[in-house]
């Protein structure tokens, strides 16, 4: 099985602090690691080869730091590693940025398999995953939560069975390969990385592709490609705030009539 | 202190050091608390390659020794021995293979363990043969192409959960402890079944049960060496591993002296944080300094070892001395710096006190120990 993993590289939302002067992220000394759900794509890759054979090939676009999340991702016993990276790549919405992955992918050549993380835990759009898909027209299941069924190797009937965490529970759906999945922290538990494979990722080569080495239309990279407009960054005020009463009913009642009499409304 | 770890080396701590806080801490206070088996942790650890770190490579290990062995087992004692030990206890039962195996007795089984998809355990230890042991009560008589075992081995650790146990029993008890040979014993042989699983003070996520032989068949070609030598292949086996058990203690020291370190900076009285009064400070200071030394003689333990020395038995047994009567101190300590807190199982101490005195009594008591460094003080000879 041929496979693809698509990782982004953000910052550790469970260690960023925020400036209270200017209502901004303090990136400065925040670490940066794969997003969490990626990882558990990453993973179900790496057991489906295990079930399969075949390679996981890992792809990301980003600076060239984010060459340190893909040898991290070798060292879990992925087989190669590509990175797009360009300055024409910069200041990327969700569109852009899906449609050069899909750029990547078309380069990297045939596949049976895309996996994406559900979302990011920087942006939280989730939108990367589908776009790739409708870019390279395949259909994509998100939010699985598990994998049912695979039948890669049979041309006529390859397919791929899948449960999807839905509101209130989950349902099964089914899609022809090649396709694209997102998924969900349940799918799996990520391993962590091996002896031998980090020595590998030490020393292996990651391809790295600019805007030149794809067959890419400029007008769909970067800013020129983004349609999304950041008009102000805040953080939500809040005018409105519940507020619980405790005690017997009557003594919530009193608590309430109170609250409402010192409010001035009754 | 610079230990001068080869890159390689750096990489088995820190793979060790990442599955130990990101895997173990989590589930440390549960598994204690219900005595599970780690299972599905060691299942993680399979996966890093690191329960091959002391395997040769045509065995499909890293290829690595002791040394590196000692490295994991304190990387994850340092959050839970308990569950360090599981891996430990493997490696004990898997070294007189090494040791003492044939080839084909060293196909069958090390790349199993290598690969971590079967565990492994040792089995001395009898109700009436504890430092005294090779008053073994456990026979094995030759039959045909076997050996009928029977009898019972006590506090075995990896008891009902390990694939492959290596069991010492008496082939002549007349010969006393030259009657005794070793046996390789899988799982699932009839005639070997386990005891209850024993309810313990410390390393509670490990298990530990009696083995039971009831006539159990076991076939010639898993008789360890030759009849007889079953006494050096428990001895050199020892010998091999007591540096494994200072690490496990000098993984509880750390473990015990983080804890510590980083209440007595957060906690605040007369005003102050505790760690700006002297008293608390000199603990501290005494804390790290024996742990400092109890791994640097564990390592240099280790490394004697693997350089192929002869006489091992004394350094062996220091290390395995030295470390575990810090790691009980330092323990103690800890729990006393963090005062209640520490008495607490909101905090980790406690179970690391628990935890900490089981490295002064098993793989040899710390008395027995003691008597193995002045024997061999007594054979050597006189410098001056």
């Amino acid at each position: 099985m041929q496979i693809i993993a698509c990782i982004k590289q953000v910052p550790d939302t469970a260690e960023v602090r925020i400036d209270r002067e200017t209502n901004t992220l303090i990136r400065e000394g925040v670490p940066s690691i794969i997003n969490p759900f990626d990882l558990n794509a990453v993973e179900e890759g790496l057991l489906l080869k295990e079930r399969f054979g075949g390679t996981v090939t890992v792809i990301s676009m980003g600076p060239p730091q984010v060459e340190t999340a893909l040898r991290e991702a070798l060292s879990l016993g992925v087989d190669q590693a590509v990175l797009l990276c360009d300055r024409a790549f910069a200041g990327a919405d969700t569109l852009a940025t899906s449609y050069t992955l899909a750029a990547g992918i078309k380069k990297i050549g045939a596949f049976d398999l895309i996996l994406c993380g559900k979302q990011a835990i920087d942006g939280d759009t989730a939108q990367v995953g589908p776009e790739i898909a409708e870019w390279l027209d395949i259909p994509h299941l998100t939010y699985v939560r598990s994998i049912d069924e695979v039948f890669p190797a049979e041309p006529a009937r390859a397919s791929i069975t899948v449960s999807r965490l839905v509101e209130g529970g989950y349902e099964q759906a089914s899609a022809s390969l090649p396709a694209l999945l997102t998924v969900v922290r349940e799918v799996n538990e990520p391993r962590l990385p091996s002896y031998r494979a980090s020595l590998r990722a030490r020393t292996q080569g990651i391809t790295i592709w600019g805007v030149a080495d794809l067959s890419a239309d400029p007008e769909h990279i970067g800013i020129a490609g983004s349609p999304t407009r950041v008009s102000r960054i805040f953080v939500p005020e809040y005018d409105r705030q519940g507020q619980f009463f405790a005690g017997s009913p009557e003594d919530q009642a009193k608590a309430l009539v109170a609250a409402l009499r010192s409010a001035g409304l009754a | 202190m610079n230990y001068f770890l080869t890159a390689e080396q750096e990489l088995i701590q820190q793979i060790a050091r990442r599955f130990a806080r990101e895997r173990v801490a989590p589930m440390a206070a549960a598994l204690d608390e219900r005595g599970e088996f780690p299972r599905k942790l060691l299942q993680v650890l399979a996966k890093t390659d690191l329960c091959g770190v002391y395997i040769p490579e045509e065995y499909g290990g890293l290829g690595g020794g002791m040394f590196e062995f000692c490295l994991v087992v304190e990387e994850i004692s340092r959050v839970d021995s308990g569950v360090a030990i599981c891996y430990a206890a493997t490696g004990l039962g898997t070294i007189p293979i090494l040791l003492f195996g044939t080839e084909e007795q060293k196909r069958k089984y090390i790349p199993e363990v290598a690969a971590g998809r079967k565990l492994g355990a040792f089995a001395l230890t009898e109700a009436n043969a504890g430092s005294d042991s090779f008053a073994q009560e456990t026979t094995a008589v030759r039959d045909g192409g076997c050996y009928v075992l029977n009898g019972t081995k006590q506090w075995i650790t990896n008891g009902g959960e390990a694939d492959i146990y290596t069991v010492i029993a008496m082939t002549n008890k007349a010969k006393g402890a030259r009657g005794a040979s070793a046996f390789i014993v899988e799982k699932g042989t009839p005639g070997f079944s386990f005891g209850k699983k024993e309810n313990k003070m410390g390393i509670r996520a490990s298990s530990t049960t009696e083995l039971i032989f009831n006539n159990c068949r076991v076939p010639r070609e898993n008789l360890l060496s030759r009849e007889g030598m079953g006494m050096i292949v428990a001895l050199k086996t020892l010998d091999q591993s007591r540096p494994g058990v200072g690490a496990q203690a000098v993984g509880i020291a750390q473990g015990a002296l983080d804890q510590a370190l980083k209440f007595a900076k957060q906690r605040v009285q007369f005003g102050q944080p505790i760690i700006q009064f002297q008293a608390i400070q000199h603990m501290l200071a005494d804390m790290a300094t024996q742990t400092e030394a109890a791994r640097a003689l564990v390592y240099g333990a280790a490394r004697t070892i693997d350089s192929g020395a002869k006489e091992i038995s004394k350094v062996s047994a220091m290390a395995k001395v030295f470390a575990s009567d810090v790691a009980m101190r330092v323990t103690t300590d800890a729990v006393q710096v963090m005062g209640g807190a520490g008495f607490m199982k909101d905090y980790p101490v406690e179970k690391m006190m628990r935890d900490a005195k089981i490295t002064q009594i098993y793989e040899g008591t710390n008395q027995i120990q003691r008597n193995v460094i002045a024997s061999e003080l007594i054979k050597e000879r006189d410098e001056w």
